[in-house]
């Protein structure tokens, strides 16, 4: 119906005066570029961390993501420690914020849909969201690093307060919204005639919830949870003011997730600026390529499989 | 089934009061920091905390004066180059949405978005402050305008889909050009949506500080020259809460509370915006 009727402007375009003409192809074109500049910025990140990290690629090779050892004085250059750092800390957040968002999502989804309560619970959802990541760095410092730490001691272990168990308790606090808002979106849109159906049938609210609304919502709320986890990857400051900066890696379990460590994420934002030579810089920068196509395929699968689940 | 349903209802209670329990808890770290932040803040700001560079540490007094006025400057040319940049895409993107084009901008708007603002750093570092020889406030300018587009980009294309197009073709109807129905009918209508996207978008900036770390870097002076170092407030907080005196912490946390000050204004702003406009940010 719009393009036809478009279309019949077209056809009365010889009724506009020159300049009109002229500031119409001016404004469409303008349109099209603005787009296109979008195409090429994303192309441009590419081609320059592809570019800038040849050096690196080229001298150490694949090998770079499983040698366990950085050390840029003896210019050695390994990226597992950073690697399992920055996997350690996302999933242990994201086991631990997945039980809180689910609950978030069913409460605010299916028992309290609206009410002061339900949007008092939304906004504080959303106020998650916004409270800038260095905000949470900075008080974790000085008031979860020392929980933490007396925690330690009473485990036993030592008591560094930093590393990967402080920087994933909030980093799970940061990424609750991510899941949550989407869940709660998605569990609204399930049709009420298959809830009805199951009460009818004698179903308890419990049972609907399992049977009915879980199902139905199943691949939607995985994507949520992809969501969250393409933003705990990528997540920087909170994590580099808690995690400890340390590149060595421990040797047992027990050391490394309670020891300090490095992320991906933190590692560049430490030694950036602090980089002398090349290669060092070229290393750091196919870290940053690393993690810019883990976080993208992330939230590319999780941005495919909400835009199939809502249109189902 | 019918000796169970005792049972089944306990269960479903049961299955309720956890929900409740889990989805209640998280407000806690939330109320926490939020109470934490401002029980420390609010005692640092004072008239001459805001109009003062940071003391030297050993001295007590100091202020932020020079990370207000960075991150002002900062957010204020991001948001000239993004505002304009983020508004055209949105248009292009709800007016044609089935053109190639528009297929690989919308996913390059996702890619944006995905993209850890740390890599945003990395990138501008090399595209604009090795090239340039310096760090320099234009550089932390442009890695908050890439961090802004996709929120506006977004923001404006939900907003202006939901309109009805018999609003468009009655203004095409008439005669008007259709740059002119876009300008004068298309985004007036959609107005309080595109702006709660920009208010959106600048609350998110304005806490940002990786991509600020490599690009506009940190100044201990007071600074309006945009072609070098500026400081900013998400950076004066990191340096200040990392660094070992207790004179800059405090001026840390006074930083603090004045950006979640900033953040939350413009997150109820938003809000007031978007109540009108049911669209998801």
């Amino acid at each position: 119906m719009y393009t036809k009727t478009l279309n019949f402007v077209e056809n009365k375009r010889l009724e506009l005066s020159d300049s009109q003409l002229k500031w119409e192809i001016f404004f469409k074109r303008l349109l099209i570029v603005m787009s296109a500049i979008l195409v090429l910025v994303i192309i441009g990140v590419l081609v320059t961390l592809i570019q800038k990290s040849m050096p690196s690629i080229k001298s150490l090779g694949i090998g770079f993501l499983w040698g366990k050892v950085w050390d840029p004085v003896q210019n050695i250059y390994g990226a597992y420690p950073f690697l399992i750092g920055t996997l350690l800390t996302s999933f242990t957040a994201l086991i631990i914020s997945i039980p809180f968002s689910y609950a978030i999502a069913i409460y605010l989804g299916e028992y309290n849909q609206k009410g002061w309560l339900s949007d008092l619970l939304k906004n504080a959802i959303e106020l998650i969201a916004a409270v800038p990541s260095i905000i949470y760095g900075f008080w974790g410092i000085f008031v979860l690093v020392p929980i933490v730490r007396s925690l330690e001691i009473k485990l036993g272990v030592a008591p560094f307060g930093v590393g990967i168990c402080t920087s994933s308790l909030v980093l799970a606090v940061m990424i609750i919204p991510y899941s949550a808002s989407l869940g709660i979106t998605l569990i609204r849109m399930v049709p009420s005639p298959l809830k009805e159906g199951a009460y009818a049938l004698g179903a308890t609210r419990f049972e609907v919830i399992r049977n009915v609304v879980l199902p139905f919502t199943r691949t939607g709320l995985f994507a949520g949870v992809l969501l969250s986890l393409g933003r705990a990857l990528g997540e920087t400051m909170a994590v580099t003011m808690l995690i400890g900066n340390t590149s060595a890696i421990g040797n047992s379990f027990k050391e490394i997730f309670f020891g300090p460590s490095n992320t991906m994420a933190s590692v560049i934002a430490n030694e950036f600026n602090e980089a002398d030579h090349d290669l060092y810089v070229s290393a750091l920068i196919e870290l940053g390529l690393v993690l810019f196509f883990v976080t993208v395929v992330v939230n590319l699968i999780g941005k495919r499989v909400i835009s199939k689940a809502s249109k189902n | 089934m019918e000796p169970r349903i005792g049972f089944r209802n306990t269960k479903s209670v049961i299955f309720k009061w956890v929900i409740i329990f889990f989805a209640f808890i998280i407000t806690i770290p939330l109320i926490v920091v939020l109470l934490y932040i401002i029980k420390q803040g609010v005692t640092q700001v004072n008239w001459h905390f805001l109009t003062h560079v940071p003391a030297p540490p050993g001295e007590t007094g100091g202020g932020i004066a020079n990370a207000l006025m960075g991150s002002f400057i900062m957010v204020l040319m991001a948001s000239i180059v993004a505002i304009p940049v983020g508004m055209l895409a949105g248009i292009y993107l709800s007016e044609n949405p089935n053109t190639k084009l528009a297929y690989y901008s919308g996913l390059c708007v996702d890619v944006l978005q995905g993209v850890p603002s740390i890599v945003v750093g990395i990138v501008i570092y090399v595209w604009i402050v090795k090239p340039s020889g310096g760090f320099s406030a234009i550089a932390g300018s442009v890695a908050l305008a890439l961090m802004m587009l996709p929120i506006i980009i977004r923001s404006t294309e939900q907003t202006l889909k939901l309109l009805p197009d018999s609003l468009k073709e009655a203004a095409l109807s008439l005669g008007v050009p259709y740059h002119r129905v876009i300008i004068k009918v298309i985004i007036p209508c959609g107005f309080a949506g595109i702006l709660s996207g920009i208010t959106l978008s600048i609350a998110r900036v304005i806490g940002e500080t990786a991509p600020l770390l490599f690009t506009a870097l940190g100044n201990n002076y007071f600074s309006t020259n945009v072609t070098g170092p500026m400081e900013s407030l998400p950076h004066v907080i990191y340096s200040y809460a990392t660094s070992p005196y207790d004179d800059w912490h405090d001026l840390a946390w006074g930083a603090s509370f004045i950006l979640l000050m900033f953040v939350l204004t413009l997150n109820i702003v938003t809000k007031v915006l978007t109540r009108k406009w049911k669209i998801q940010l």
